[in-house]
């Protein structure tokens, strides 16, 4: 009966790696659609402070980011220690803030003016008087919606380091 | 003249070079979304008539150049830490020393009549140096919202026992974009609700300038 008897076994036949590549695309352009680069690049220290009863601010485009702190150790001596704003990837003065709303709200359609919200990213050492000023200037141009965006994490904690 | 036929390309290096930007774009991907605390400014313009505020229903917070905290409220001066403001602010909040008209059903405070009436009359208000450092005044900011919550979520436990769940449970979910929409109206309608029976009245007067 060697009629039934074949040979099983033997070498394994070799998988094959033509859609390999495939693959590897197919995960590649979804984290090319997934990233997010960064905006802005920081010409100053942002360590933010944390905070634990915080919301989420989804919605990325209607969200208008003010940075303040410290200059970066690059730029000390340019601008000194003092924290100062940046508004884009510029350093800017209190009075350019209402330029710079402005600026923002003409590239939004209208109807989602209403809705934009002012994330302000401050470093922890910054002292109120920086803070108090630009939300003066919040007030004048009317942008009313701010978030003072944290990380996640104990406030009382963060304080004693 | 021979005919040639073009070489062909060897593609085996290809699953290397996607790899290559695989990577890149793996380390340099972040689907994080930011979160902090939402605050309305008020508006410029003055309002029209000076509101008459009894002296009771304010808990007047201040913090001063070296970042201390300093509480008055209730005939009480006093320095207070960080770590019991959040207490000292719910004992005020949930007080409910009114009468007659202004009597609270929903508090459980001590009815103190030297501190707040009610939750619609309590109001906090808080002022800065110039020189406050701004994490003391997240971490004051923070303790304060973690008041409202506390005393929201407790509002809400009660009147919604059915829903199993906090305010702020709730209201992550209706900021949720999965959730559908007929249970968002739902929530939106139960929310404001409890956002009028306990509205956050919060003040921020402009900072002293010190020398």
């Amino acid at each position: 009966m060697g009629k039934f008897n074949k040979k099983k076994g033997g070498d394994l036949p070799a998988i094959s790696t033509a859609s390999l590549p495939d693959i590897v695309f197919m995960l590649l352009f979804f984290f090319m659609v997934a990233t997010v680069m960064r905006q802005n690049t920081l010409n100053i220290e942002n360590r933010l402070p944390a905070a634990d009863q915080i919301e989420k601010l989804d919605k990325k485009d209607l969200v208008m980011y003010i940075y303040a702190g410290k200059p970066s150790s690059r730029f000390q001596s340019q601008y000194g220690t003092e924290a100062r704003i940046q508004l884009n990837d510029k350093f800017a003065d209190v009075s350019d803030i209402a330029a710079f709303i402005n600026a923002e709200r003409a590239a939004k359609r209208e109807e989602l003016i209403p809705f934009l919200t002012t994330a302000l990213k401050v470093d922890s050492d910054a002292n109120m008087g920086l803070i108090s000023d630009i939300k003066q200037e919040l007030r004048k141009v009317n942008a009313l919606k701010i978030n003072y965006t944290t990380r996640k994490g104990d406030a009382l904690a963060d304080l004693n380091r | 003249m021979a005919k040639r036929s073009a070489p062909e390309v060897n593609a085996g290096s290809m699953a290397d070079i996607a790899f290559l930007l695989l990577i890149f774009f793996l380390v340099t991907t972040t689907i994080e979304t930011d979160s902090g605390l939402n605050r309305k400014l008020p508006p410029i313009e003055p309002p029209d008539e000076d509101v008459i505020i009894k002296e009771k229903n304010i808990f007047q917070l201040q913090v001063n150049r070296n970042n201390q905290l300093f509480l008055k409220t209730g005939g009480d001066e006093k320095v207070i830490e960080i770590k019991d403001l959040r207490q000292a602010a719910v004992d005020f909040l949930d007080n409910g020393g009114g009468t007659g008209d202004d009597a609270c059903r929903r508090c459980q405070g001590k009815k103190n009549p030297r501190s707040s009436d009610n939750f619609d009359k309590a109001i906090i208000s808080l002022q800065n140096d110039r020189q406050t450092k701004y994490n003391v005044y997240i971490a004051v900011q923070n303790e304060i919202i973690a008041a409202y919550n506390q005393l929201r979520n407790r509002e809400f436990e009660r009147e919604y026992p059915q829903l199993s769940m906090s305010f702020v449970e709730a209201e992550k979910k209706y900021n949720d974009p999965r959730t559908p929409a007929s249970e968002k109206e739902n929530l939106k309608e139960k929310l404001e609700k409890i956002k009028l029976i306990v509205p956050q009245k919060f003040s921020e007067a402009e900072p002293k300038k010190s020398n």
